[in-house]
Parts: C-alpha cells; sequence; structure tokens
C-alpha cells in the first residue's frame, strides 16, 4: 500500500521533529492554509483560492475535541473558558456549520456536574452536535451518563452510530470501553461486525468520514495511541474512493495519508500534550498562559461534491 | 524527594535485616508482627507508572494509592474491576484496598491500561 507522510512525522525515532513540524503547522494554520482531500493526495491551498467559495451543493461542518470539563490543574485553570473561546471561533466563521462533531473527553471525570456544564456550554452554540465519548467520559460507569446526555438518536445499543449527511456517510466509532491491559483500546467483534454490515450497501463513490476517540492509526503504542484492532475496519473501508478519519485523545494535530485513507488527530480546546516520546509521560504539557491560545484549536471541514473534504485547522490565538 | 528515598529504602531495609536474621524469624513466630509493621502500604501513582510496580505484603495488610499526576487514574483488578476497583483518582486523591487472602494481584489503569501494576500477598 502506498503511503504518504505528511510534514507532520507520526515515527517515534523522529519525535524532535514532530514536535518542530506542529509548530510549522499551526503557522500554516494561522495564514490560513487548507488541507484539501482529493482522491486521496492532500494538498495545500490558500485562503485567497478557492477554498472560501460557498462549496456548490456542499456543506461544512466543524470539529472540537478534548473538552476536559473539571480539569483544574495548572495547564489550563479554565477550560470552561477555552471551549467557550473555541464555540467563539466557530461562530465567527464565514460559512456557518450545519453540524458540530465533539470526539470525546468532553469531560475530565465523568461526573454529572462536568457534563451539566459541558452540556451547557455546548448548547449555547445552538449547533446540531454529534458526540462520541473519550476514556475520561466513561469512568466508573461504561458511559452511562454519557449516553443519556449524549448518546446519538437511533446509536447501536453499544452506543456507536452512522448517519449521512449532504451526500457523505459518517460512521462514529467507540474505542474506550472495556480496556483490559492486554488489549488496551478496541473496537471489538460487535462494532466491527456492525461495520461491515453498515458498509455494505454504499456505493464506493461515497465519501466516508470515520470519527473515533482514540487514533484508529498507530502513532504511538507505548502511551496507548494505537488502536490494534482498527486494521479489521479498514478492510472494509478499503473499497471506498476518499475516507478521512478525524480522531482526538492526543491534544495535537497529526496526519498521515495512507492510499486513499487520510487520518487526522485534532487540537483539544482544554490543554496540549507533548508529541510522542518527548516527554517522560503523556499527561498535560504546561505552556506559557499567554501561549495557551496558540496550542489549542478547532477543525473546519468543507465539503463539495466537486473538490472533496477540505480540513482547516485553526488555533484559539 | 526525601518521601522517594525514604519509600524505596523501606523494602530494602526489609530485606536486610531478614537476611541478617537468617532463620531466627521463621523460629521465633513472635518476632513476624514486627516485620509486618515495617512493610510498606503504599503505592504512588507518578507520570503515568505505579511505584512501586510490584509490592509484597502480607496477609491483612490495607493498601494505599495516590495519584501524584494531573492525570486522572484509577487502581482496576485486572480481572475488569471485580476484586477492586477504584473511582476516578484525581490528583492527590488516595484509594485503599485490605488484602486478606495470600495470592498474586495484577492491577491497572482502566484510562490508561498501559499502566499496570501487582501487589503480592503471602
Amino acid at each position: 500500500m502506498d503511503q504518504k507522510q505528511l510534514p507532520l512525522s507520526t515515527d517515534p525515532a523522529h519525535a524532535g521533529q514532530t514536535r518542530r513540524g506542529l509548530l510549522k503547522c499551526m503557522a500554516w494554520a494561522g495564514t490560513g492554509i487548507i488541507w484539501s482531500v482529493a482522491g486521496g493526495v492532500p494538498r495545500g491551498i490558500g485562503l485567497g483560492g478557492m477554498a472560501l467559495a460557498a462549496p456548490a451543493d456542499g456543506f461544512s461542518f466543524v470539529q472540537i475535541s478534548d473538552s476536559h470539563i473539571g480539569f483544574k490543574a495548572d495547564a489550563n485553570p479554565d477550560p470552561n473558558g477555552t471551549l467557550q473561546a473555541a464555540l467563539d471561533k466557530i461562530a465567527a466563521l464565514p460559512q456557518k456549520p450545519a453540524m458540530m462533531i465533539h470526539t470525546g473527553d468532553v469531560t475530565h471525570l465523568s461526573k454529572p456536574e462536568e457534563f451539566d456544564t459541558a452540556d451547557q456550554i455546548i448548547k449555547g452554540a445552538k449547533l446540531d452536535t454529534r458526540y462520541i465519548p473519550g476514556e475520561h467520559d466513561v469512568i466508573g460507569d461504561d458511559g452511562k451518563m454519557f449516553f443519556d446526555r449524549f448518546g446519538a438518536t437511533g446509536r447501536t445499543p453499544g452506543g456507536w452510530y452512522s448517519f449521512d449527511q449532504g451526500g457523505v456517510h459518517f460512521v462514529a466509532l467507540i474505542n474506550v470501553l472495556g480496556f483490559t491491559p492486554a488489549t488496551g483500546a478496541t473496537l471489538g467483534k460487535d462494532q466491527l461486525e456492525w461495520l461491515e454490515g453498515d458498509l455494505k450497501g454504499k456505493s464506493a463513490s461515497t465519501p466516508i468520514v470515520v470519527l473515533a476517540h482514540i487514533p484508529l492509526w498507530s502513532i504511538y503504542p507505548q502511551w496507548g495511541w494505537v488502536t490494534p484492532d482498527a486494521d479489521q475496519a479498514f478492510t472494509y473501508l478499503k473499497r471506498f474512493g476518499s475516507v478521512t478519519v478525524l480522531n482526538g485523545h492526543i491534544h495535537q494535530v497529526v496526519q498521515k495519508v495512507e492510499g486513499k485513507v487520510t487520518f487526522q488527530t485534532a487540537m483539544s480546546t482544554a490543554f496540549p500534550q507533548p508529541a510522542a516520546g518527548a516527554a517522560p509521560s503523556p499527561g498535560p504539557m504546561k505552556v506559557p498562559a499567554d501561549k495557551l491560545k496558540t496550542v489549542l484549536g478547532i477543525r473546519d471541514i468543507e465539503y463539495a461534491p466537486a473538490g472533496g473534504l477540505k480540513l482547516t485547522d485553526e488555533t484559539l490565538a | 524527594m526525601m518521601d522517594t528515598i525514604k519509600r524505596r529504602a523501606l523494602p530494602f531495609a526489609a530485606a536486610v535485616m531478614l537476611a541478617l536474621s537468617g532463620g531466627a524469624y521463621a523460629a521465633d513466630p513472635g518476632a513476624a508482627p514486627q516485620v509486618a509493621a515495617t512493610t510498606p502500604n503504599t503505592v504512588t501513582i507518578d507520570n503515568f507508572a505505579f511505584a512501586p510496580a510490584t509490592l509484597t505484603v502480607s496477609p491483612g495488610t490495607k493498601i494505599t494509592w495516590t495519584n501524584k499526576d494531573e492525570e486522572p487514574h484509577t487502581v482496576t483488578s485486572a480481572d475488569g474491576g471485580v476484586t477492586f476497583k477504584s473511582p476516578a483518582l484525581d490528583t492527590d486523591d488516595k484509594f485503599s484496598f485490605t488484602f486478606d487472602k495470600p495470592g498474586t494481584y495484577k492491577y491497572f489503569c482502566s484510562i490508561h491500561p498501559h499502566m499496570v501494576g501487582t501487589i503480592v500477598v503471602k
């Protein structure tokens, strides 16, 4: 399978380069470069060009991730404020998004008051919002509180679901339940079987967007940044002409293109984490207070039938 | 730093006492509680790791875990939390469990499953 590595290296042997690559990417994002994905080959498009034109027959949506409401430590004493700043950024976009995706870790400790606060702040954005849980949202109750509040209408008993929007098929997967020391994060047999069936009737030309909290490719297994049984999912996805995988969990943008599949993790709205292997542990990374918003962000995704999906990562600065 | 040194020194001190005393403790059951009293019964969670990773204690020991990370962790027995299971431990939160029966108890953090530890009760 042909593999193309974008400037953000995911190879742990080049962890130092990853950090530099990340900063470089953020600089690009700040100056308005859009990752355009067409036929599996991404390219940057300046904002002065076609990117800002309203997509003909298309739509846009936004992704936020890892809001960690309830977090109190030095890395960000005000996650409510930075989540609000992310929503303000979205409200200021030139095009109103058709919907918002939250790719998990809505809360920090799965506490009822954290779910309440998150819900209230996010409702203020007045956007149709779809959620998937992160491992911080399912502590102690296997996600019962999360699903009661944020579970999608028509979800399967396991919580995963799919839906169609404007010609794009979205698949929302869950890989944060049933962790064991031996397996770590998994999709599991039931969900994989469901995915195979869900995709069966779809034409290969249907653009597919896959959502999951933990990365669906191996970024850094030593820190659990991997979903070992995701390979099975890609045997069902490989016949499609355009597959975009949107993940959270690692609080930074890392990208990879493998054949027709584009993988991309997102920035957090709460606090950054170190690049793979660049610190003794993946714990919250402290940056000077006036730099925090330069490492938090949102993602804007535009879809046009003719141009495919265009992903723009924007910091909160 | 002093805490760390003290904690790490304790098992070593206990082992030295046992080694120097030869068979004396075995012959004198009255001495056993003294050894038990100096047995370390705390596990610290720091930098996404349980320290010590393996802790050996006598039956009836109450072990206390303390989370020193800014990230929450749990202490969950490897049988899926059937034997013991803490709630989410935020920074400086503690969890205790008393191990009555001899055996080897493997556990992990159910949020970060690569974090594993073992309690040996004998």
